[in-house]
C-alpha cells in the first residue's frame, strides 16, 4: 500500500493516489466514511479488509467475530446504537448469517450499516459459487457492485449515506477479482460522524407480533428505492451510438470496455432494485443488447421479467467460472484467444499441499494407516482428502465435520473421526458437538489446534490469545470446552510427535462413547514458526542405509540424489523432526549451524 | 492511442514474483501511468504457481491480461515460463525465463517427466526467449532470493518506464535492510539483458 507522488496528477491538482487492493480501498473508504465499529469473520476474497483496518485504521474499531453471524448480530447491535458499521464476509459467510440478516431490514437501522458480501466466482478459494445478489433480493436491501478500486472506496462512503437515507442495510458485493486487484485510487479525509441517539422502541426492535406492522415499510422503502435506482449516480449510460447496446454491472464493465470500447454501455453500480424504466428505455435504442454479468442471470432475468426481449446474455456467456476479457472475446465472436503449449511436452501441475513442516501431515498420515473414515472441514485440512493421504472422505461447509460424522456413523460407518481446525470449530463446531454427546454419539473428534485461522493467512481468533490488533486477549480453553461440552475423554498432544499421534488417535476411535483429540502445533506460517533461529535436518550419508522410511512422511522437502540417497532441501525445513523420528539409523540430524 | 502494457509474472509460490509485479507496478504508477494489477494463486501458501497481472497505460480498465497480448512474460521458473508463454504477444513480445527448475513437490514421480528443454521448446514455436542465469547470479552476489530484482532489472530494459521511477519504486517497497543488495541485483539485470542479444 504505497502512496503514489504521482507527477500528473499533481499537474491536474488531484486528490492524492494510492495504489490500493480492492479490499483496501473498502477499509479506506469505511475509514473515510466515519466507520467506528467493524466485525466480521476471515474468509477469501474478504479477509484484507478487517486486516487493513486494525493495521492502518485502528479508529473504526475492527475486531474479528467468532462467525459471521455473531458479526452480523453486532453490527445490528451497534448500527441500531447509532454507530456507522460495516461487517465484512465471504458468499458463503453470509449463509451463516442469514438468519440476522433476513430480519433486520424490517426494523430499519439508526446509524449507517454496510456489510460486504465478497463473492468468489471461480471458486478460486471456495466450497461453490453461489451469486449473493439473489440473498439481497430475498432481504429486499439495496446491492451496490463496484467495477474498480477507485469506486470500491467511493461505494462504500455513499453506501452508509444510502443506509442512512433509506433506513436500510446496505450490501455491497464484491468479487474475487475486484478485492484482489490493485488500482490507483484517490482518496479523501475521514468523515467524523457523531454516534446518533438510539431510541428503544419495542415496535421497531422487539416483540415478533409488531413485526406484521412493519412489513408494509419494507415495500414501501423497496419501492422508493426502484424510484431512486432510475436516476441514482451508480447507474450510468456511456456512448449512446448504434445498433448494439450493453447492460453491464460489477468487473465485467472493464471487460466490456476493453473488448466493446466504442459501444453504447449501461452501466450499473445498484443492481438491486434494478432501474425498470432506465433498463426499457436504454434497450428500446438498440436492436441488440448484450447483458454481461458475472454469475446467474440475475439482471438479465429482471429483462425477461420486464418483457425486454432483444437481450442476449447467459446462453453466449455462461453462468460457470469468472468472466475475462479474452473469454468475452470468444464469446462474442471477435476471435480465438491463444491456449497454453501442451503439444509434445509436459505441462506439469503444481497442484495444492500442505506446507513443508505442517503440523496436520502427521495427522492424516496416522488416519491413513487407521483406514477409518474421516469427516472434513473447511481450513487447509481440505488437502488431507489429495494424495499422498487420501485420508479425509467428506467436506462440505464450516463445521459440517461433526454433524456428518454423527450421520455416517449412524449409518454403520463403525470408526467415524471428524477432523476441524481450531478457528472452524470455535466458528460452527461447538453446537455439533453437545449435540454428538446428547444423542450418545461414539465419535472421535480431532481438533487440529494450529492457533490461528491458517487459510485465510493466519488470523487471531478466541483461543489464540490475541485479538485483531494483536494485543493480549483472553484465551478460550478448549479442553475445558469440550469437557463442558461432556466430552470426559479429552486428550492434547503434540502434532510432531509422529507416534504419539498415531497411539492417541488409535485410543480414541477404540474408546466406547465421544473422544477429542487436540493436535497442537502452531501453523508453520505464523512468524513465530517462519522466522524461528533453528538450522534445518540434514541426512548423514554415511549412516544411511536407503531404507526410505524418510520417504514415507511425505515430506516434500525430501529429495532424492542421485546415488538414491534422501537428501533435505535445507531452505524448506523447517526442522518438524519427523524424518529423523522415523530414521532407523540416526542418519537425519540437526545441520550444524545455519 | 491509449496503449497498454500487459506484463504477466510468473513464479512458485515463495519466490517472490508477487514483489516483483507491484514493484513493477508502483513504477509504471510513479511514471505517470494508471495501473491495474490483479493475482491469481492457489489455496497453498507455498509451492503452487502464483501468476500476477499488470498492467500500465494512459487509461487501464482490464486488470487481467489476455493471452497473447503480453508485451513481456517474466517468469522466475523454468516450468511457469511454458505454463504462461501463451499470454505472450507472439509477434511483440519477450519471454524472459530466469534458467532454474523447481521440481513440484506434490506430484509423485514430477522429476521424471519435468520439462528440462521448455526454452528451446518455447523458441521453436516461434517465440522470443531471453533466458538469464538469475538465480545464480543471485548466489553470485551473495543472496539466491534476490533473482527476481535480477529479472525485473533485465525487464526495465524493454519497458518505456524511466529508471528514475524504478529506483523509486525500489526503495518506496524494499526494506532498508536488502536495498543496496537489490539495487545492485537490478543493475545486474538491466547489464544482462543488454548483453544478450534479443531474440530466439
Amino acid at each position: 500500500m504505497e502512496t503514489i507522488q504521482n507527477p500528473k496528477s499533481a499537474i491536474e491538482n488531484r486528490a492524492v493516489r494510492e495504489l490500493l487492493l480492492g479490499n483496501q480501498a473498502i477499509a479506506r473508504g469505511a475509514w473515510e466514511a466515519g466507520v467506528t465499529f467493524v466485525a466480521g469473520y476471515p474468509g477469501t476474497p474478504s479477509t484484507e479488509i478487517i486486516e487493513t483496518l486494525a493495521k492502518r485504521y485502528p479508529d473504526t474499531d475492527p475486531r474479528w467475530s467468532t462467525n459471521e453471524k455473531v458479526a452480523f448480530e453486532e453490527g445490528i447491535g451497534a448500527a441500531i446504537g447509532g454507530l456507522r458499521t460495516l461487517v465484512t464476509m465471504k458468499h458463503v459467510g453470509l449463509n451463516v448469517a442469514a438468519d440476522a440478516f433476513m430480519v433486520f431490514p424490517y426494523a430499519g437501522t439508526n446509524g449507517g450499516f454496510v456489510f460486504i458480501s465478497a463473492d468468489d466466482p471461480g471458486m478460486h478459494s471456495s466450497q461453490n459459487e453461489q451469486d449473493n445478489r439473489y440473498f439481497g433480493q430475498m432481504g429486499k436491501v439495496p446491492i451496490l457492485e463496484p467495477s474498480d478500486a477507485q469506486e470500491c472506496r467511493d461505494f462504500v462512503k455513499a453506501a452508509f449515506d444510502l443506509s442512512e437515507k433509506f433506513n436500510t442495510p446496505v450490501m455491497l458485493r464484491t468479487t474475487t477479482r475486484l478485492a484482489h486487484h490493485k488500482g490507483l485510487v484517490e482518496v479523501g479525509p475521514r468523515q467524523e460522524v457523531s454516534r446518533r441517539e438510539f431510541i428503544p422502541d419495542p415496535r421497531r426492535f422487539s416483540v415478533p407480533i409488531y413485526r406484521k406492522a412493519l412489513r408494509p415499510q419494507v415495500e414501501e422503502r423497496l419501492e422508493a428505492l426502484r424510484e431512486y435506482a432510475e436516476t441514482c449516480p451508480f447507474n450510468f449510460i456511456e456512448h449512446a451510438d448504434g445498433k448494439v447496446g450493453v447492460v453491464t454491472s460489477s468487473i465485467a464493465y472493464q471487460y466490456v470496455k476493453e473488448v466493446l470500447p466504442e459501444t453504447a454501455v449501461l452501466r450499473l453500480g445498484m443492481t438491486y432494485p434494478l432501474p425498470a424504466k432506465l433498463l426499457r428505455d436504454f434497450c428500446a435504442r438498440y436492436e441488440t443488447v448484450y447483458v454481461i454479468e458475472e454469475g446467474e442471470p440475475f439482471i438479465e432475468d429482471f429483462m425477461l421479467s420486464q418483457g425486454i426481449a432483444n437481450i442476449k446474455g447467459k446462453d453466449l456467456f455462461g453462468v460457470i467460472g469468472e468472466y475475462s476479457p479474452g473469454r468475452l472475446r470468444e464469446a462474442l465472436g471477435l476471435g480465438s484467444i491463444p491456449q497454453p503449449f501442451t503439444e509434445e511436452i509436459v505441462l506439469l501441475p503444481r497442484p495444492p499441499m500442505l506446507c513443508v513442516g505442517c503440523g496436520h501431515r502427521t495427522v492424516f498420515a496416522a488416519l491413513r494407516q487407521l483406514k477409518v473414515t474421516v469427516a472434513g472441514d473447511i481450513g487447509c485440512y481440505t488437502m488431507g482428502a489429495l494424495p499422498p493421504f487420501e485420508a479425509e472422505h467428506t467436506t462440505f461447509c464450516m463445521g459440517a465435520s461433526i454433524g456428518t460424522a454423527v450421520g455416517l456413523e449412524k449409518a454403520g460407518h463403525k470408526k467415524v473421526v471428524a477432523i476441524i481446525g481450531d478457528s472452524t470449530f470455535i466458528h460452527s463446531g461447538i453446537p455439533p458437538l453437545i449435540d454428538a454427546v446428547y444423542n450418545s454419539s461414539s465419535l472421535t473428534l480431532i481438533i487440529l489446534d494450529n492457533s490461528t485461522t491458517g487459510m485465510t493467512g493466519a488470523q487471531p481468533h478466541a483461543a489464540t490469545g490475541q485479538n485483531v490488533s494483536g494485543q493480549e486477549a483472553p484465551k478460550l480453553n478448549l479442553v475445558s470446552l469440550c469437557k463442558a461440552a461432556g466430552v470426559e475423554n479429552v486428550t492434547v498432544v503434540d502434532t510432531w510427535q509422529r507416534k504419539e499421534i498415531t497411539k492417541t488417535i488409535r485410543k480414541a476411535v477404540n474408546h466406547k462413547g465421544p473422544a477429542v483429540v487436540i493436535a497442537q502445533g502452531p501453523c508453520v506460517q505464523l512468524p513465530e514458526m517462519k522466522y524461528r533461529d533453528i538450522p534445518p535436518y540434514t541426512v548423514i550419508e554415511e549412516l544411511c542405509t536407503q531404507c526410505d522410511a524418510c520417504f514415507k512422511v511425505w515430506c516434500p522437502a525430501i529429495k532424492r540424489t542421485n546415488l538414491n540417497f534422501p537428501v533435505i532441501a535445507g531452505n524448506e525445513c523447517t526442522s518438524c523432526t519427523v524424518c529423523a523420528q522415523v530414521c532407523p539409523t540416526e542418519a537425519i540430524v540437526l545441520a550444524e549451524g545455519k | 492511442m491509449n496503449k497498454v502494457y500487459s506484463l504477466m509474472f510468473a513464479g512458485v509460490g515463495g519466490q517472490g514474483s508477487l514483489l516483483i509485479a507491484e514493484l513493477t507496478s508502483i513504477a509504471a504508477a510513479h511514471a505517470g501511468y494508471d495501473i491495474k494489477q490483479t493475482e491469481v494463486h492457489g489455496v497453498s501458501q507455498r509451492g503452487g504457481s502464483v501468476e500476477t497481472h499488470v498492467r500500465f497505460g494512459q487509461k487501464v480498465h482490464s486488470p487481467i491480461v489476455t493471452p497473447g497480448e503480453a508485451a513481456a512474460v517474466i517468469a522466475l521458473e523454468k516450468l511457469e515460463a511454458l505454463r504462461f508463454a501463451h499470454f505472450v504477444n507472439p509477434e511483440t513480445g519477450i519471454v524472459l525465463v530466469n534458467e532454474y527448475e523447481i521440481i513440484p513437490g506434490s506430484v509423485s514421480g514430477a522429476a521424471d517427466v519435468y520439462p528440462h528443454e521448455s526454452i528451446e521448446y518455447l523458441r521453436e514455436k516461434g517465440l522470443n526467449v531471453s533466458a538469464l542465469p538469475a538465480s545464480q547470479m543471485a548466489h553470485d552476489l551473495g543472496d539466491g532470493r534476490m533473482a527476481n530484482v535480477i529479472m525485473i532489472g533485465a525487464l526495465s530494459t524493454q519497458l518505456p518506464i524511466p529508471e528514475a521511477s524504478w529506483q523509486k519504486a525500489l526503495r518506496t517497497r524494499l526494506p532498508s535492510r536488502y536495498l543496496k543488495g537489490n539495487i545492485l541485483a537490478f543493475a545486474t539485470g538491466q547489464q544482462a539483458l543488454q548483453k544478450e542479444p534479443m531474440g530466439g
